[in-house]
């Protein structure tokens, strides 16, 4: 069940997608969901859900993986549906209904606005390596050192959070199969009580996350890590053309978005 | 041969323990050797080790590598750059999430340029058998591959020395194999100097040296040969004698004649026939 957190996860490809540089697509990233936001009828949902789908192919990730990451948020999405669904006023589908022809169509661009944030988002990170994320995030933000903000600390602590999801997802696999057998019930009972049987799981995988963080810390610092002074990196980041192109089509589509909306 | 570890009267208490950890150990390690260091549990071999990379300074005595002093400060990085320390869980000391990126992690934080970097990580990792394998996710490698990662990651720092802290603790005999057969190919290979912290018997019957430490001191210090057939020594601190030296002693015990002390299989099983024929 925990194997099917999708979270930051990376799958290595070459596609067009994934050779951008990093940081121009956390840019377009950035374009995107503003973009999204200037969508107000449904010709605007329609545009960004064919950017979206233009992408996706271009990166190859399989839609089926994308849905995989929208799994997660099944019951908001849902929640939304229903509340714009009976909460919308206007014209009833039928006569004496309370569900009205504006409410449909609201649901569906709400369903569809959120379901298309989680894939233009998880495009980013599906087709870009956490080393490669953090790196872009890093240089992105350098300026941001000026005002004493601890960018290099942040990306670093964002890497190792990544790296070791894996590592702790399967230990918390390990402490619960532990638990069952021992006769720990995590299935049954009210919800309190299934709060409460997680506590022997949550307390071990802390302790042993200590353990593991003071280890990696000595593993570091063993390997002459002293902070981001002076660091080099193996894969440098360089602008292409194709970012430029990028980039531009983003600022297009965006300018296209906001036209739309006055319209 | 010239020394390159030096470990002078170092003693060494952990803040809030009662104990000392290292009382008054005494060493000299000579440069190219393969020494394996051998102890019970809590006889101070990870203390050992972590004063050989300035992770612990000696609260007395000094540790000197290849002449420096491990606690000047300033030359810290130099130290820990000529230094490799590979720890016991392989999951705690691998940092990223591509093979290739961990490896390259220490020469990045030295500021080598980034060609030499790729160059560094792929020769590392040719040298450790796991170039194929450059761009997996670590997690899902088996703990000896991952462990190999790890000394790769070590390597590109281009040490001199190379500090294994119980390596295979964590590993299946498949896995241990091949940590061990790696850091014996650095050391007769590459010339590195090797230290080898294990409580395996078996893994240190090729060693140039073996080392018992006992207590946080030196309780024997020679051969694997030599150490081994100190049944007393090896019933004391609670080591394992290797199968084959047990053979010998039984069959020696029981009116065989067998002069020769060997710690491969090949050539317990020569002697043992020699005999054998003989008394036939």
């Amino acid at each position: 069940m925990l194997k099917d957190i999708t979270l930051g996860q990376y799958f290595p490809g070459d596609s067009i997608v994934h050779r951008l540089d990093p940081r121009t697509k956390i840019v377009l990233v950035i374009v995107y969901i503003v973009a999204l936001f200037q969508a107000v009828s449904w010709p605007g949902f329609i545009a960004v859900a064919l950017a979206t789908a233009v992408c996706m192919a271009l990166s190859r990730i399989p839609p089926k993986t994308m849905f995989k990451g929208v799994k997660p948020m099944l019951f908001i999405i849902v929640l939304t549906a229903l509340l714009n669904l009976f909460y919308t006023e206007g014209t009833p589908v039928l006569p004496g209904w309370i569900i009205t022809r504006e409410g449909v169509s609201r649901a569906c661009q709400m369903v569809l606005r959120i379901v298309l944030l989680i894939s233009g988002t998880f495009l980013l990170t599906y087709t870009t390596s956490p080393i490669a994320l953090t790196d872009g995030l890093e240089l992105l933000f350098k300026p941001l050192k000026a005002l004493h903000l601890p960018v290099h600390e942040m990306t670093m602590m964002m890497s190792m959070a990544l790296r070791f999801i894996p590592t702790l997802i399967s230990e918390t696999d390990k402490i619960m199969s532990a638990q069952k057998a021992r006769g720990a019930d995590f299935e049954t009972g009210g919800l309190v009580r299934r709060a409460r049987a997680l506590l022997p799981i949550l307390v071990p995988l802390f302790v042993s996350a200590f353990r593991r963080a003071d280890e990696l810390a000595v593993a570091m610092e063993s390997r002459c890590y002293h902070g981001g002074e002076g660091r080099t990196r193996m894969k440098q980041l360089s602008i292409h053309r194709r970012d430029w192109i990028a980039l531009l089509l983003g600022a297009a589509f965006l300018a296209g978005m906001i036209v739309l909306k006055g319209l | 041969m010239e020394p390159i570890i030096v470990f002078e009267n170092v003693h060494y208490t952990y803040p809030g323990d009662e104990l000392e950890s290292l009382c008054g150990v005494d060493l000299t390690i000579e440069k190219g050797s393969f020494v394996a260091v051998l102890g019970r549990n809590g006889s101070g071999k990870s203390t050992l080790a972590k004063h050989m990379n300035a992770i612990l300074v000696p609260d007395a005595g000094r540790v000197l590598i290849d002449g420096i002093d491990t606690a000047d400060e300033a030359r810290m990085l130099e130290l820990r750059r000529r230094v490799g320390m590979v720890f016991q869980n392989p999951d705690n000391q691998i940092v990223a999430n591509v093979v290739e990126d961990d490896v390259a992690f220490a020469p990045e934080n030295l500021g080598v340029e980034p060609r030499e970097i790729r160059r560094r990580v792929d020769a590392s990792l040719r040298l450790v058998g796991m170039y194929d394998y450059r761009m997996h996710a670590p997690h899902l490698l088996s703990g000896g591959q991952k462990q190999r990662v790890a000394i790769a990651g070590v390597i590109a720092m281009q040490p001199e020395i190379i500090v294994l802290d119980e390596p295979t603790a964590m590993l299946d005999p498949q896995g241990r194999k091949e940590v061990v057969d790696t850091a014996f190919a650095l050391c007769r290979a590459r010339g590195m100097t090797v230290v080898f912290i294990t409580h395996h018997m078996d893994e240190c019957v090729d060693a140039d040296r073996l080392i018992v430490l006992s207590n946080g001191s030196v309780a024997a210090d020679g051969k694997p040969a030599e150490i081994f057939s100190d049944r007393a020594l090896m019933e004391r601190e609670g080591l394992d004698v290797p199968e084959t030296t047990r053979l010998l002693h039984d069959l020696r015990a029981a009116g065989l004649s067998l002069p020769e002390e060997s710690l491969d299989v090949e050539g317990c099983a020569d002697q043992i026939a020699r005999e054998l024929l003989r008394r036939a």
